[in-house]
């Protein structure tokens, strides 16, 4: 095992109860869920492999690829869907040449969508890095990738 | 750290006297609203720059980082504060605005009339009107967030200076009969959507002889289009560690959960700290304040599953499980997390509950209708003038929310309809406007309260496009566990698309109708027994729309790109070019300074033509239907 994982699972009992806490924190050290950890999770938690593999397949936020350096995370929030968030997601995706879920070749960008970030009085909107950029148009998504 | 009951009146003195500190300070004292709202319109840079700014001018002032006071189409907020004065909100500042009120407001002294929103103490200070009594503000009951954007959140003492944590004292010199009487006596129903009779769900925890028990905080806000509780936790975070305190207490549960979705990030944060303070004071822990009693809270942070909002699926998600839903009965006030007796409250039930013990039950009471008392909140967003979060009493009409709280539609458009109570809710029509704001009036008209999102909806609006969206959430959302929800919602969204994407035909309304009953009443929890709303309070308000996509072959609100299309008005257009240069697909063309024309082969419908057109000009149009062959 490597000292990453040793790390996460050091604040950790091995409880079963911690399985999806212990898996957020694997994930928030490698970027996503690499196999072999979540063997080890399997292990350290004392859980089935497929419990571990069926828990995170269940919830939104795991991943099982790499991510981007940059995490870009469209708002599909109601408010956000009738102020035009589907053109912003096309226009993004037009701009990076890469799908929703996708992760552009050289590794800079991630594109997801989201369920709703409850930034709605602001719609629409796109959080990057943890950052919510507002009252977002197709006009101005360019200037988001324009800084980096 | 405080050890007895007694200790607690200290406290407050002291609270007092530091809250009285702030608003006596010899100088300038300025509050920025960093909840995220404002942040993603630009606060912290605003306080940044503020900062740098004060510090090379060499003035001393005291900055403070405020919650969301709600009029989030103002952010970034800024509040001045002169020595003597009462405080100036200003609103849209950005780091040129603050120079502006720094160098005038600041130094010289006379509020920046024209950037000012309202004045705090409700009084006009020449031509700012005092803001509780603008438009906006004026048909609000501010109650739950009387102290957002008001006080530093990370602060507890301000909370208590403010009369936090005294409801919790006065619970524990109570018996838990007594408290949930006060809860009954207040009549305060569940605000996560259900309505369910607060007092009511603690009495029967505190009626099960099982051990332990646990109190949950539901801050799993997973409506799109709602942002309620995300406000509340970052504005006033103790409000609701309070409320768990007292229910805790109530219901004899020593452990107690928040848990909160994950894409809350400041939300999270604040909770930490809140419950850090309150630990170092000795409200959380054992023995507090030597009553015997004890309490821990715990943070649970979600990983991005809908329907973990529901009770039995949150229990399982905290459980370490995947988060599927269990038949009920067992309720989980009966048998809940670890088959122990569990009470699950909202966000904004638990900050009532602070607040029915701080002013007493009569107090809360007395706003309200008969069946539903109190006030609650809603975000206001969408197709709306003033977009924030607002909180009125029950019983207030739709059209007085969206019409004077909320200034109406933007650009003079035609108001459609207004969505409440996100997925699980439904859309409401113009001929309903009048509805009142409760519990039963909302359901009666074919929607729910909800936990109180509230989505604004114009001309521009497609209705069927507005169901499609939804079930294309709640499929995407459906657990799986039960075949009615999980084929369901599937063959919805599959009709629903068919009917956006032009090959409706006349058949699917009723199988459309029929799909839905059948999800309704055949789902095993509430996910997808109010997922067929949207689709039935469509079909029943806007059912033309739906004719005319199938029938007409148009979409009336030009949104459904398989139904509409766009033109270039070659009378309007004065050729400056700057749609063509935007045009991804190169299907514009036309000669400088000559109308333009699209090629409807090749153009894909992403409307950045229409957008990027000169306003004065508008010279690219929508159109319904599919365009007519070209003679060229």
């Amino acid at each position: 095992m490597d000292s990453t994982l040793k790390n996460v699972f050091d604040s950790f009992q091995g409880k079963k109860e911690e399985l999806i806490p212990i898996l957020q924190k694997v994930q928030e050290r490698y970027g996503y869920l690499p196999e072999d950890a979540m063997l080890e999770v399997s292990r350290f938690a004392r859980v089935p492999e497929s419990t571990v593999y069926g828990v995170a397949t269940f919830y939104a936020q795991f991943r099982f690829t790499p991510i981007g350096e940059n995490r870009i995370m469209v708002c599909r929030g109601t408010a956000c869907h009738v102020k035009g968030s589907v053109g912003i997601l096309e226009e993004i995706e037009r701009k990076l040449g890469i799908k929703e879920g996708e992760t552009t070749p050289d590794g800079r960008y991630s594109l997801e969508t989201v369920a709703c970030i409850g930034c709605c009085s602001l719609a629409p909107c796109v959080m990057i890095n943890k950052k919510v950029h507002a009252n977002l148009t197709p006009q101005k998504v360019a200037k988001l990738f324009k800084k980096d | 750290m405080l050890r007895k009951k007694e200790d607690f009146s200290g406290l407050i003195a002291e609270s007092k006297a530091e809250w009285e500190r702030l608003e006596k300070t010899k100088g300038p004292v300025v509050t920025v609203g960093t909840a995220t709202c404002g942040r993603s319109a630009g606060s912290l840079e605003v306080l940044e720059s503020l900062a740098s700014s004060l510090e090379k001018r060499g003035i001393e002032a005291v900055l403070m980082e405020t919650g969301c006071i709600g009029l989030c189409f103002c952010e970034p907020i800024v509040t001045v504060f002169m020595p003597g004065q009462p405080g100036i909100l200003y609103g849209h500042v950005d780091a040129e605005k603050m120079e502006e009120i720094l160098t005038r407001h600041l130094i010289g002294g006379e509020p920046v009339t024209e950037h000012a929103l309202g004045t705090l103490d409700g009084k006009k200070k020449g031509p700012i009107p005092g803001l509780f009594g603008t438009p906006v503000l004026k048909p609000q009951e501010r109650r739950i967030l009387r102290k957002c954007g008001i006080i530093d959140p990370t602060n507890i003492r301000h909370y208590i200076a403010h009369g936090g944590y005294g409801g919790f004292i006065r619970a524990i010199g109570m018996t838990p009969e007594k408290i949930i009487d006060e809860v009954k006596k207040a009549g305060l129903r569940g605000r996560g959507g259900a309505g369910f009779p607060t007092g009511m769900k603690w009495e029967f925890a505190l009626g099960t002889s099982s051990k332990p028990k646990y109190i949950v905080c539901n801050a799993d806000e997973g409506d799109p289009g709602a942002f309620m509780n995300r406000s509340v936790l970052e504005s006033d975070t103790h409000a609701v560690i309070e409320g768990m305190l007292i229910g805790g207490f109530a219901i004899g549960a020593e452990t107690g959960y928040i848990y909160c979705r994950a894409e809350y990030p400041l939300a999270l944060e604040r909770l930490s700290v809140a419950i850090q303070s309150a630990q170092d004071l000795g409200l959380i822990g054992d023995d507090i304040l030597g009553s015997g009693f004890n309490f821990h809270i715990k943070i649970k942070e979600g990983a991005g599953a809908f329907v973990c909002g529901e009770e039995t699926s949150l229990i399982a998600s905290i459980e370490g499980k995947r988060g599927m839903p269990s038949t009920r009965p067992p309720y989980p006030a009966v048998s809940g997390l670890w088959g122990k007796p569990t009470i699950i409250n909202n966000v904004e039930s638990l900050a009532s509950v602070a607040l029915i013990f701080q002013q007493g039950a009569d107090w809360f009471a007395k706003c309200g209708t008969e069946k539903s008392r109190g006030t609650k909140t809603f975000s206001l967003a969408g197709k709306v003038k003033n977009t924030g979060l607002i909180e009125v009493p029950l019983g207030i009409t739709l059209r007085e929310i969206i019409f004077d709280i909320g200034g109406g539609i933007p650009q003079d458009k035609e108001f459609k309809a207004v969505q409440t109570g996100g997925p699980s809710g439904g859309c409401i029509p113009e001929s309903l406007l009048d509805t009142p704001v409760d519990y039963d009036s909302l359901k009666k008209a074919g929607a729910i309260m909800g936990s109180g999102g509230m989505v604004v909806m114009d001309e521009d609006t497609c209705m069927v496009d507005v169901a499609r969206y939804f079930l294309e959430f709640t499929q995407k959302e459906s657990c799986g566990e039960c075949v009615p929800c999980r084929l369901g919602t599937k063959q919805m969204l599959n009709i629903l698309e068919d009917i956006t994407e032009g090959r409706g035909t006349p058949q699917d309304l009723d199988l459309l109708e029929e799909i839905a009953e059948s999800v309704k009443m055949g789902s095993l929890c509430g996910l997808g027994q109010t997922a067929p709303n949207p689709v039935l309070t469509t079909l029943r308000y806007f059912r033309d729309e739906y004719e005319a996509h199938i029938i007409d072959g148009r979409c009336p609100a030009k949104v459904c790109k398989a139904l509409m299309h766009y033109i270039i008005d070659g009378e309007k257009c004065i050729g400056c070019g700057l749609c063509r240069k935007v045009c991804p697909v190169d299907a514009i063309t036309g000669e400088q300074k000559k109308a333009h024309v699209i090629d409807q082969q090749k153009c894909i419908k992403c409307g950045l033509c229409f957008s990027t057109c000169p306003e004065k000009v508008s010279a690219v149009l929508k159109k319904e239907g599919t365009p007519v062959p070209e003679t060229a």
